[in-house]
């Protein structure tokens, strides 16, 4: 058998692999080979502390049950530690954590990735009246008794129906010169705003139900949950904020409990408190998809990438595109003829060019291997031995890295604080490299390969950062394998390279 | 601007990518390289071999070695400092005369025994080496140029590189230097390749930069004067590197001393493609018409079988 018989079979052999699980996973699996919209994922952390006393604590939470339009998909807890469970209560899920003995200052993560679905959202009506305790006006103290029942008298003298009641009632409290009996029912009642309003609704038989929630936005810290009532006239849920009055439900508020529980109870610890923080991150629709449904349907996908943790996701959307930068720069170098200086130099500046943004990329390259190329010329001529050499370029490198990072900080240039994914060793490697070239060949041949590369690196960003290829890199990694067919086919053609046509035109005559 | 590429192939032009498939990958074995690449050892199998070579006056291994520069260069008047693993011609220092302990280069420029020193010593530490190897300093006996090359030069080494494919002398050109190439024997630098006619040694064509010339751009010599002398001797030399390197597929360059005749100064396991633009003729019908002869053919059957059958003149 041949050597070119062999390449050609061993080259095939690979190429049918990997379409056939192609073809698998988009006519059996149903995974979409066109990329698709993207969808907000936010990752909402709640995080508790508190000071351990030197003894038992108990922390319980209340957690977010299923809600309309807002699907969960993920829960996370990071508790060192802490014994965690999650118990059922009437009122919901509450997370639960334990510990023997606690001292000092403690902290307590729970997360949730959380994605708002398409669509309109439409309230359910209650399933049943919970909850709602009957109150009467007698609950409360002879001197306030008389005030609220004038104060919701008038109000409903002015309004028509439950919902306008509810936002007559909450608009009085926010007032600017509030009546006298609202001052005297926050002055003397004893209770905040939200709990007097929850109660005088009641006192009129109002279904109401109080409600925490968060808006998902992104990059909020440090917040905390926004109290809101919501109330049923029999036909449809409306929310009140308590400032504002009524308001929309907005498809991106999330409830996070609702009912009168506690959000969070802690026993043996002082000090304790809760805040909230909220990220949002685009992800297009069919990780969404893939997580959920189709890691279940079939065994294949058990050993796909999404059985990855997200962070090494991650790491992959990047370590996956290498090969086809290396396919450009095996096509540019066996096809084109086009000489570079390292033969992946390229592709490792495409990769930095990804993150730098292509122009400002260029130019931050261009810059440094220049002020490199000059500080290493006063080097050559200490003599000093490669790996000093070499390192003594790195650490300029690196001087110069920071110093356009500081200067254009100052100025204002935020794209050039991204050129810290330059690879250095590499940046030093090519300065070295192209200053003996400076020296050996003369600057014409610097410009040839130091522009050749820059070429190739472009091309290689191009192909690498469009979306489709990023998509079918991460979703389809069997595709690596036709990938691998290409390289190996290209590696036994042994036609004429582009530039050698221009080269020996004189001998075609 | 583009050739077109199945003219090309039926000239029989060879391409970069077939040369590193079939004729580099194809017929040189790998672990043959150190012989070549290593001007030490190829001087050392070459002498063995009876091969004619520059004489080999020292070799430096150490630094230390260096204390004792002073009785080594002792009745030196005339010699080459070269690294043995250097490319390019990097490092290699022409001593032509002598005056006490003062060296004069070929430019005149006089040097002391520390600038010896210092030279000797950046070959050792691996200056001019592949990726900074550590090296050996070869000093060699000096090769008095043949005259007949000294108008085709410029201030530099002519050499003649032959392509010895499976034994048999292939392809030839003249390596002039000119002032654009700064004394050297390089083409991409700029030096003169001069396609010589296997059978007769004569002068064919000349380029630079891939693009043709006449005459030699400094002295202004006209190329289609020249003739190599001791052609025949020049190619046996050149066949006979095949059985000592191993390497179906071997550049092999050759200076002229004027006392000594034909000597090897250095062979390659990667000759490159431009000797085919100085002959203007592709290589891969003569690999081809090679590739059809019995093996087993002596050094002497190979070379009459090339002067008959690649002579253009």
């Amino acid at each position: 058998m041949s050597r070119k018989f062999q390449v050609l079979l061993i080259a095939f052999m690979i190429a049918f692999i990997g379409l056939f699980l192609v073809w698998y996973k988009v006519s059996v699996l149903g995974i979409p080979f066109m990329p698709h919209e993207k969808r907000s994922v936010y990752k909402v952390g709640a995080e508790i502390s508190f000071e351990g006393q030197n003894k038992a604590a108990l922390v319980s939470m209340a957690l977010p049950g299923a809600q309309e339009g807002i699907q969960i998909l993920s829960e996370d807890v990071a508790s060192s530690g802490f014994g965690y469970a999650e118990a059922q209560t009437k009122n919901g899920k509450r997370a639960e954590w334990s510990k023997r003995k606690v001292d000092g200052p403690q902290i307590l993560y729970y997360s949730l990735e959380v994605l708002i679905e398409p669509g309109e959202y439409n309230p359910k009506p209650p399933l049943e009246t919970f909850e709602q305790k009957k109150e009467s006006l007698s609950d409360l103290p002879n001197t306030l008794r008389n005030t609220a029942k004038n104060l919701l008298d008038e109000v409903r003298e002015r309004s028509a129906d439950t919902h306008s009641f509810a936002a007559q009632l909450i608009q009085d409290f926010n007032a600017k010169e509030p009546s006298q009996a609202v001052k005297i029912l926050l002055a003397q009642g004893g209770e905040e705003k939200f709990e007097i309003l929850h109660r005088l609704l009641r006192y009129r038989n109002i279904t109401v139900r109080k409600v925490h929630g968060l808006y998902l936005e992104n990059a909020r810290r440090n917040i905390a949950l926004t109290p809101m009532l919501e109330v049923y006239d029999g036909d449809t849920w409306q929310l009140y904020d308590l400032n504002k009055g009524k308001v929309p439900r907005d498809t991106n508020f999330f409830i996070w409990k609702q009912g009168g529980d506690s959000l969070i109870d802690v026993t043996g610890a002082k000090k304790s408190n809760i805040r909230f923080s909220i990220n949002e991150r685009q992800v297009p629709v069919q990780y969404l998809l893939d997580k959920k449904e189709l890691v279940e349907k079939a065994a294949v996908l058990d050993f796909s990438l999404f059985s990855l943790p997200v962070s090494e996701q991650n790491a992959y959307r990047h370590i996956l595109l290498v090969p086809f930068g290396a396919l450009v720069v095996v096509l540019l170098r066996v096809l084109v003829g086009l000489r570079t200086s390292g033969t992946f130099m390229p592709i490792l500046i495409a990769l930095a060019f990804m993150e730098t943004t292509l122009i400002a990329g260029l130019l931050m390259f261009i810059i440094i291997v220049g002020i490199g190329l000059i500080i290493r010329s006063y080097l050559s001529s200490l003599n000093l031995l490669l790996v000093a050499r070499i390192s003594a370029v790195m650490i300029v490198v690196i001087l110069i890295m920071s110093f356009m990072s500081i200067l254009s900080f100052k100025l204002g240039i935020k794209e050039v604080l991204t050129i810290t994914f330059f690879p250095m060793i590499i940046l030093a490697w090519t300065i070295e490299r192209m200053s003996i070239l400076w020296e050996e060949e003369g600057a014409h041949e610097v410009f040839i390969q130091g522009g050749g590369s820059l070429i190739v690196a472009t091309i290689a960003y191009f192909v690498m950062s469009y979306s489709f290829v990023s998509h079918i890199a991460f979703n389809f990694p069997e595709l690596l394998l036709v990938v691998l067919a290409m390289i190996i086919l290209l590696g036994r053609y042994s036609g004429y390279r582009l530039s050698e046509l221009i080269r020996f035109k004189s001998l075609a005559e | 601007m583009f050739a077109n590429p199945f003219k090309l192939k039926k000239q029989g032009i060879l391409g970069m990518n077939k040369r590193n498939i079939h004729y580099i990958g194809g017929e040189n074995n790998r672990k043959y390289y150190p012989l070549v690449d290593n001007k030490l050892k190829t001087k050392v199998i070459a002498q063995d071999a009876s091969i004619a070579v520059p004489k080999l006056l020292a070799t430096i291994e150490r630094q230390s070695q260096l204390r004792k520069l002073k009785d080594i260069l002792n009745g030196l008047d005339k010699f080459v400092v070269k690294p043995a693993q250097g490319s390019g011609g990097k490092g290699i220092l022409v001593i032509v005369e002598r005056e006490g302990d003062t060296f004069i280069k070929p430019n005149g420029q006089r040097l002391a025994l520390r600038d010896i020193h210092r030279d000797i010593s950046n070959i050792l530490s691996g200056l001019y080496s592949l990726g900074g190897k550590p090296d050996v300093a070869m000093i060699e006996q000096l090769v008095e140029f043949d005259p007949i090359f000294e108008r085709y030069s410029y201030e530099g080494v002519p050499d003649i590189r032959v392509i010895i494919y499976k034994g048999y002398p292939t392809m030839a050109m003249l390596r002039c230097s000119t002032k654009k190439s700064d004394g050297k024997a390089n083409l991409h630098q700029g030096a003169v390749g001069v396609g010589i006619d296997m059978a007769s040694g004569k002068a064919l064509f000349a380029v630079q930069h891939d693009a043709p010339v006449t005459q030699h751009p400094d002295t202004g010599y006209d190329f289609s004067q020249l003739q190599i002398p001791h052609w025949e001797r020049i190619l046996t030399l050149a066949a006979s590197c095949y059985e000592v390197s191993h390497l179906g597929y071997l550049g092999v360059d050759i200076v002229l001393d004027k006392n000594l005749g034909p000597l090897i100064l250095e062979l390659n396991a990667r000759p490159g493609l431009a000797i085919q633009i100085a002959n203007q003729t592709g290589a891969v019908k003569r690999f081809d018409m090679i590739d059809k002869q019995v093996k087993g053919a002596d050094v002497a059957q190979r070379v009459a079988y090339s002067i008959n059958h690649f002579g253009v003149k």
